[in-house]
């Protein structure tokens, strides 16, 4: 600094180097810190697989675009960075729609590259060209095409900033082939400034007092926590506060890991699937804080009846979330970490000891269970085996369905980022290319997808991904031959007509072999032990083939149109 | 209730899209919506008429607001403001009832701006109101096109006189 102060001439402004649009798109990418990208090439991108080729950065070639955009999702949500994915025009493009809603629904930080037909086409119903930006346009935080490669750096960083920022979630750019084409002095910004997004990250101190009273006054407090601690890293703030001030927690599905499962605070998952405890302490609270949640209606069941005794507290940096769907008493927009923060300076604490002592009483009376049998292998026992093995200690991503909430039911996530999952779209083939790119982001890491045999199906072709650069993951395949939620409903709701939920699955293991993967069955509670063990010491991927319990159902239910208050603790016949 | 809103954006293509297309996939209806440019070159002012309750105008308002390409939202419904849209209306007319069409107009301070042999063309500014209300007082002669911009508006000068 002090030689700088001396300098009486500056010194002389640096030419801009020129370069291609294409080459810009991999310069900007390696500045802002991407070292993975998942795609696929094609016609409109080529120029841009072309300068990728001896970049140095690592380019994960899947076999559908929706597994690149969902394994992005996987390795954001791993890690809190921002997944990048690469695709062509049109059905490339299109392909990527699914990942991409999914991003969207659950706030994950993806940037999006598309090719696009060049601009002297667009609009003319050119060979693979799509509107993507008009179809990409309600499921997006922002998106891009760009018209000049000189505005390529710009709207890369803006793109990065934007998804990884405020509310996270997916950007896209589309570059035109001969904007990718164009030579253009290449200027990388120092820094980004948007002048229409500016979100709010410090809590109001007047709130926060508010907040601190209300809670000295409660006799039921309750926290109800989500997706936004993760994404905010505040679950160190969040473990700290509610041990501080002595206040019980009910999580999301998004949520499941941001709070030890083994804390006596902790009361379990809320919502259709929530625990009783949960879905009671929710009901009879007179204090609800909830902090990174958005009142998804899986979770409030009938919104009349959700949590009807209780002043509410919103925490959200969206502030178009707070009072979307709830009523709320104490609004706050703020990053979530930084209002824990503020909270705990204040110290607050509830006096509630009777409170704590019912809810666990709650928890004690009707914990999570189901009949375990020694000659048929259930659903539930295959899960409970994977949380005892891997002490809690793995990274599960699941598909979606049954096995889904088993999952979130018996596997105990303890930390934060260890259990990824689709919450929000509920996208059947999310899991098996969210572990990839989970994998890929902690490579030291068990990974273990927990899979349906239908959603396994939806990206099944990823097996090819995952042999031939060798990506460890286990996947666990809950077969029960059906659509097993669509099944459960069916048999609840619509008269035990299975209309079209009775579906087929391959032979597992001979398709994982097919590929190259090692593949296992287990058909009973022995060689489901054996199949585990035996997975998680093989150092390659592995496929297991766990035969389950046709018939099994997910329980508590909160059934659909009903409040949490009017849940079916155990089977429908029982 | 109606509500006037004022919006800021950026002169981007698709802007226009963005903001409508906010407002229809999350089921708000916009009952009327023009844009020009600003103050600033860059930039383009939006004014958007909605019905729907206090909270639904809410939601509109943090969702507008959410958008990357808008920079202010402004509900300016109860604000002192001046509101004004644009009417062409073309009405059959003939020789015989031409200035008594021109006797209606002239109160509205609405102007003659196209004479045919058997239509003229009336062209007023005001709210609204006003201009339903010279709509259906023009109906008996018989209206064969409207062409209404739908509402534009600012606030007004908080010190200023209100000139009408």
């Amino acid at each position: 600094m002090a030689i700088q102060a001396f300098k009486t001439t500056p010194a002389p402004q640096a030419q801009p180097v020129e370069m291609t649009g294409a080459r810009m798109v991999v310069e900007c990418l390696k500045r802002l810190g991407v070292t993975t990208i998942f795609g696929y090439p094609g016609g409109a991108i080529l120029p841009v697989y072309d300068a990728l080729y001896e970049s140095g950065i690592e380019h994960i070639l899947v076999r559908h675009e929706q597994a690149a955009i969902h394994a992005a999702e996987g390795y954001a949500r791993a890690t809190g960075k921002v997944g990048t994915v690469m695709a062509t025009s049109g059905p490339g493009a299109t392909n990527l729609v699914t990942g991409i809603t999914d991003a969207f629904m659950d706030s994950t930080p993806v940037v999006i590259i598309t090719g696009q037909v060049p601009t002297s086409m667009i609009g003319r119903d050119a060979f693979q060209e799509a509107d993507v930006i008009g179809i990409t346009m309600p499921v997006t935080k922002h998106n891009y095409q760009v018209r000049d490669a000189k505005e390529l750096p710009r709207i890369l960083a803006e793109a990065y900033h934007i998804a990884g920022t405020g509310r996270p979630g997916p950007v896209l750019v589309d570059i035109p082939k001969d904007v990718s084409n164009q030579v253009a002095p290449f200027v990388f910004p120092e820094s980004v400034q948007i002048r229409g997004y500016n979100p709010t990250t410090e809590p109001s101190p007047i709130q926060i007092e508010r907040v601190c009273q209300a809670i000295s006054k409660a006799r039921r407090p309750l926290l109800y926590i989500g997706g936004g601690i993760i994404s905010a890293n505040a679950s160190e703030e969040l473990r700290t506060f509610a041990r501080q001030a002595r206040i019980p927690v009910v999580s999301t599905l998004m949520g499941l890991g941001a709070f030890p499962p083994d804390d006596p605070l902790f009361v379990g998952m809320l919502g259709m699937h929530g625990t009783y405890a949960a879905n009671m302490a929710v009901y009879h609270c007179d204090l609800l804080i909830a902090c990174g949640v958005r009142f998804d209606d899986r979770v409030t069941g009938k919104l009349e009846r959700f949590s009807p005794h209780s002043q509410k507290v919103h925490i959200d940096i969206d502030p178009a979330e707070i009072g979307k769907n709830v009523r709320v008493d104490y609004p706050i927009v703020a990053d979530v970490k930084n209002a824990l923060q503020a909270l705990l300076e204040k110290s607050p604490h509830a006096n509630c000891d009777d409170w704590i002592y019912d809810v666990q009483a709650w928890c004690r009376e009707y914990p999570l269970s189901y009949k375990n049998d020694s000659s048929v292998l259930k659903p539930q026992y295959v899960i409970d085996l994977v949380d005892r093995m891997t002490n809690s200690e793995a990274i599960v991503t699941t598909e979606v369905g049954q096995h889904q909430m088993w999952a979130a039911h018996f596997y105990r996530a303890k930390e934060p980022r260890t259990f990824i999952t689709s919450g929000g779209l509920g996208t059947m083939g999310y899991g098996f290319p969210a572990a990839m790119g989970a994998q890929l982001a902690r490579p030291d890491a068990t990974v273990i997808c927990i899979a349906g045999d239908a959603s396994f199906q939806m990206n099944i072709q990823e097996l090819q991904t995952i042999s031939e650069r060798n990506i460890p993951v286990k996947v666990f395949v809950i077969n029960n031959r059906f659509l097993g939620m669509v099944r459960q409903w069916q048999e609840m709701f619509h008269d035990n007509r299975l209309s079209e939920s009775k579906i087929g699955a391959p032979d597992f293991v001979r398709v994982a072999e097919a590929f190259n993967v090692k593949g296992i069955r287990a058909e009973t509670p022995e060689q489901a032990e054996r199949a585990i063990a035996e997975a998680l010491a093989h150092p390659g991927p592995v496929v297991v083939d766990f035969i389950v319990e046709e018939g099994e159902n997910v329980f508590p239910m909160v059934p659909p149109g009903k409040g949490n208050d009017e849940m079916i603790v155990k089977g429908w016949d029982e | 209730m109606r509500h006037t809103l004022s919006v800021l954006v950026n002169d981007q293509p698709g802007v226009l899209a963005r903001v409508a297309g906010l407002f229809s996939r999350r089921g708000y209806n916009i009952d009327s919506l023009t844009v020009g440019p600003a103050e600033e070159p860059g930039l383009s002012r939006m004014t958007i008429t909605t019905i729907g309750d206090e909270a639904t105008l809410e939601q509109v308002m943090k969702q507008l607001h959410k958008l990357i390409d808008v920079i202010k939202v402004q509900d300016i419904t109860r604000e002192p403001m001046v509101e004004r849209e644009l009417l062409l209306i073309k009405i059959s007319a003939n020789p015989a009832t031409r200035s008594e069409i021109a006797g209606i107009v002239e109160p509205f301070r609405a102007s003659v701006v196209d004479v045919g042999r058997s239509s003229m063309i009336i062209q007023a500014t005001g709210n609204r109101e006003k201009n339903d209300a010279l709509i259906e007082l023009l109906r008996p002669y018989g209206i064969k096109e409207i062409a209404r911009t739908g509402a534009t508006a600012l606030v007004r000068s908080q010190v200023a006189a209100r000139v009408k």
